[in-house]
């Protein structure tokens, strides 16, 4: 049941590490003045007033990004179980795990190839 | 459950289990999460010295001695200062940010061994809860530059996603190391494991790629193209105003120490010395790495111009990632080949044991890593050197014939 009293520890530090950011900002709210005015809480743009809508559509190489590194991500996911029994496995279980790095560093070399990992 | 120290003592007081269990797990919580905010208003005194030295400036003297006072001062400021939210922000989001940017980098000093006797928790899983929680970080800076509502702050923002997203790659990457070679997740375990040698004399490139990487996962020099205040002016935190802009920069102090405390629990031996056994001394050699790896992360931003935004990318794709593949491949093919020549200390089992053994029975391993990762470095090496004089003569030759083309259309006119 050790396990349990771990996450407890994970569960309560969870809800109480935001209270530290949260207590400052809220004595600050009471100290502060709060004098906001139409000019004041205009969205900053060196001086000048904001044309547009900043909440447009972004650029596809950040997407690419985000799906490359999901790739990684899981597949990293996938070899922390492997190398965490590592010391009990033996040499199949290296050509295993060798054959899947393969696999990942493949998909990188053709993303590399493809042209989409260098920033334009 | 298990009920022991303060949970067992108010037990036997003849309090409810229930409730003494949830007291023990409280005072806990606040005594390993008390010590990185205490660590915090220090820090940024320690960074403001430090950086001062490196320019040859004095930095902060005036209040109190050596300035010490003088983040009391800021606090103090930060505090009475007005808090401007835009009006075309999104308040829920806006204000969330700096809470969950200071939450998620506090979160992590839960998994933190500070004595063979003292921490937080010691998660099976500690390694990837740092990594889960680490990356909170990143959805913090994402919300807050999506939430301001302003372009420079989301630029900065987009740049942060593909930033922080692709260095966490080789983090991660140089992480398994530890791992393969503890054989455990748990960073106990695993600096348990550095009883006998420590893993940076087995795995020097891992240590270098996790510090290069942590160093990019906080945002800091030559990496600091998410803030980048001559362009982006301040990036993701330029609608932040007063103490919530402060808990952002709380936050960013305070990761760059507790990258250099992990560093040191994962590569250094984190508590491990002379005399450890005792809490106090163990303690104070977990400190001292910290600090000195920490120094070195000042030193680097203080002393390194920023990259590019292309250049940042081109360093991790093109290097740093395939760099710790190789190496994860090398680490590992190794192992297994010293463990069947039996040149690995092993247990009853048969399996890999580094927690029981000494110096001596782990040295021909520990060569054997060591100059493996060494072959590995000298090539990379000396491609680094021709890639950078490459680089840099085309640069100069650029510059030369802009010179040139200035100085024939002057003489023209």
């Amino acid at each position: 049941m050790n396990v349990l009293n771990e996450w407890a520890f994970v569960g309560i530090f969870a809800v109480l590490a935001p209270v530290f950011p949260i207590l400052p900002i809220v004595i600050a709210s009471i100290l502060r003045p709060k004098m906001p005015n139409v000019l004041k809480s205009q969205t900053y743009e060196c001086g000048v007033e904001t044309i547009g809508d900043t909440w447009v559509q972004f650029r596809v190489q950040y997407y690419i990004y985000g799906l490359v590194f999901l790739v990684f991500d899981v597949e990293i996911v996938f070899l922390l179980p492997w190398a965490l029994a590592y010391h009990q496995l033996d040499l199949f279980a290296f050509g295993a795990g060798f054959l899947f790095i393969f696999l990942l560093a493949d998909a990188l070399i053709y993303a590399w190839r493809k042209d989409v990992l260098a920033w334009k | 459950m298990d009920c022991v120290g303060l949970c067992d003592v108010l037990a036997q007081a003849g309090w409810d289990r229930g409730l003494a269990q949830f007291l023990s797990l409280f005072v806990g919580v606040i005594l390993v999460s008390g010590l990185p905010l205490v660590t915090v208003i220090f820090l940024i005194w320690v960074e403001r010295k430090v950086a001062a030295r490196i320019q040859d400036r004095l930095g902060p003297n005036r209040v109190g001695p050596f300035g010490l006072l003088q983040t009391f001062a800021d606090l103090i400021k930060l505090l009475i200062k007005e808090d401007i939210t835009p009006a075309a922000a999104d308040r829920l989001l806006y204000n969330a940010a700096p809470i969950l940017s200071f939450a998620s980098v506090v979160l992590i000093w839960a998994v933190v061994p500070f004595t063979p006797y003292h921490i937080g928790t010691d998660l099976e899983i500690g390694a990837l809860y740092f990594v889960a929680v680490a990356s909170l970080g990143t959805l913090a800076v994402m919300t807050a530059g999506w939430a301001s509502n302003n372009k420079y702050a989301l630029l900065g923002a987009f740049r942060v996603v593909a930033l922080l997203v692709s260095y966490e790659i080789p983090l991660v990457f140089a992480l398994i190391v530890p791992v393969l070679l503890a054989g455990s997740m748990s960073m106990m375990d695993i600096v348990h494991a550095q009883a006998g040698m420590w893993f940076v004399f087995m795995a020097p490139l891992a240590m270098v790629l996790f510090f290069v990487s942590s160093q990019a996962e906080t945002g800091r020099a030559p990496f600091d193209l998410i803030e980048a205040e001559s362009e982006l002016v301040a990036g993701f935190n330029i609608e932040y105003s007063g103490m919530k802009f402060g808990m952002f920069f709380a936050a960013e102090f305070l990761h760059v120490f507790t990258n250099g405390i992990l560093l040191a629990v994962l590569f250094f031996g984190g508590w491990q010395g002379p005399l450890a056994n005792e809490p106090l001394i163990a303690f104070v050699w977990l400190g001292i790495k910290g600090s000195l790896l920490y120094f070195v992360s000042l030193w680097m931003r203080n002393t390194l111009p920023r990259l590019r935004i292309d250049q940042v990318m081109r360093f991790n794709w093109f290097f740093l990632v395939p760099l710790s593949i190789v190496q994860l491949l090398v680490i590992a093919g190794l192992v297994m080949i010293l463990k069947e020549i039996g040149l690995v200390p092993l247990n009853a089992q048969g399996h890999i044991d580094l927690a029981s053994a000494s110096f001596l029975s782990m040295l021909p391993m520990t060569l054997v890593l060591f100059f493996a990762n060494v072959l590995i470095a000298l090539p990379v090496v000396q491609w680094l050197r021709e890639n950078g004089r490459k680089l840099r003569e085309r640069d100069e030759q650029r510059t030369r014939r802009a010179i040139a083309a200035n100085a024939a259309g002057a003489v023209g006119d």
